[in-house]
């Protein structure tokens, strides 16, 4: 006996309230786009946890490598100069 | 997700030692970063075992659903056992994220290769049974569960806070349960004794063999997939169920149990370590009609699952044709 080939993985993303973009909350099998909002919102919203989702097919995301992370993210630490505190002005002039 | 490989290519020592570094640095792991094998097949393991239990979880509370005593029993039992299916969705995703399909984790389960907790071979005889479970069963998943949300492997965790968030509705239920069956007729409370003098060794048992007898837990805990010791989450779930069946005014089956000052915390007794072994081993009460049960449930749905991918694979190629009629 044998449970078979599942459905392709979709991941779930959520807004839980008007006014927040959607968050990752997880992942689900179905056989289609239709099939994966129907469990989406069994699965993750049975408190009303969202107001609206989106499902993705796992394969059609493209990640970064976790090998990469220091060299994409790195020289950012670098560019102090990209942050108000950086900047040097009088305490007495306002609004900057 | 896409497989990539990383241009300069440290060495295994390397990176296990770089991976123990962020393990202790209370970094959490991702499904992409590098692990040692040992630790993936340990979680996938451990997280497909728990993702059984949860599943299989639900046929003992099922039985009752048609049988609650009113309305509003009804619709708590069954919003309980909707979670236990959730739960167990989310930790097959968190277990799939370390590369094993969840068909082949179910297969394990089907064909005995994999277990489930151990508690729910138990039999679930009257109301008052429904009411101990969510009272001990969910309380001691709980105090298990809390622990796990600071696992080191980010999805677990993940789905362990979640799930822990609605667990506290589970635990409450069944204790408003036992109040109502305790504080009820005598024949009430005597059912409500009864249940408790027969869950309470099994949930003792959940949290697994004593800490003298484990090999495996050093290397979890090294690796930060447990947090707590068996016997210390045991000792917490006993410090917090006594007063609880105090107030009920049930007496918990175990003449050792009494406080101790200088523990500040109960002394129970020994726990029957061989019906623990024999249980988990198939022979317990219940364990072949549990996996009968979920075994033709799962395939009484293949044909629905068939028809479903039919039905998709229909409508991708009608909408294709017309796409292409279009063009
Ligand atoms: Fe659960
Ligand atoms: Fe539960």
């Amino acid at each position: 006996m044998t449970a078979g080939n599942d459905w392709p993985l979709w991941e779930v993303f959520i807004r839980a309230r008007e006014g927040l973009s959607h968050k990752h909350v997880g992942s689900l099998h179905a056989c289609d786009a239709e099939m994966a909002l129907q469990h989406a919102r069994d699965v993750y919203t049975r408190r009303r946890e969202g107001e609206s989702i989106w499902v993705v097919q796992s394969t059609d995301i493209i990640a970064s490598a976790p090998a990469d992370k220091e060299s994409l993210f790195d020289p950012a630490d670098a560019k102090i100069y990209r942050h108000p505190t950086f900047y040097e002005v009088p305490d007495e002039v306002e609004c900057l | 997700m896409v497989e990539s490989q990383s241009p300069g290519q440290a060495s295994e020592t390397e990176e296990a030692a770089r991976f123990q570094a962020r393990v202790d640095q209370e970094i959490k792991i991702e499904p992409r970063d590098w692990m040692p094998e040992g630790y993936r097949k340990t979680l996938v393991r451990q997280i497909s075992q728990h993702a059984h239990s949860e599943i299989v979880g639900m046929l003992p509370e099922g039985c009752w659903v048609t049988r609650a005593p009113s309305l509003r029993r009804k619709v708590q039992l069954l919003a309980k056992i909707q979670d236990e299916a959730g739960h167990g969705l989310y930790l097959y995703s968190a277990a799939e994220t370390l590369g094993t399909p969840r068909s082949e984790m179910i297969d394990a389960l089907h064909s005995d290769r994999a277990k489930y907790s151990n508690i729910f071979n138990y039999p679930v005889l009257s109301w008052a049974d429904i009411g101990t479970i969510g009272w001990l069963v969910d309380g001691a998943a709980i105090i298990n569960q809390i622990a796990l949300c600071r696992c080191s492997y980010g999805p677990y965790a993940r789905a362990m806070e979640r799930i822990c968030r609605e667990e506290s509705f589970h635990q409450r239920q069944g204790y408003e349960i036992m109040m109502s069956m305790a504080f009820g007729t005598s024949e009430q409370k005597r059912m409500a004794q009864s249940a408790l003098d027969r869950w309470w060794g099994p949930s003792l048992m959940m949290f697994g063999p004593s800490d003298r007898d484990t090999a495996q837990s050093s290397q979890s805990m090294a690796w930060k997939i447990k947090r707590v010791s068996n016997d210390d989450l045991r000792q917490q779930f006993v410090d917090m169920a006594v007063p609880q069946a105090e107030y009920l005014g049930l007496k918990i089956p175990d003449p050792d149990l009494k406080w101790n000052e200088e523990r500040g915390h109960y002394d129970f007794g020994e726990i029957d370590w061989a019906e623990l072994k024999r249980v988990v081993s198939g022979d317990g009460p219940c364990n072949k009609e549990r996996m009968a049960a979920r075994i033709k449930a799962h395939e009484d749905g293949a044909w629905v699952r068939e028809a479903a991918v039919a039905y998709a694979e229909k409508k991708r190629q009608r909408e294709s044709a017309a796409r292409i009629a279009a063009e």
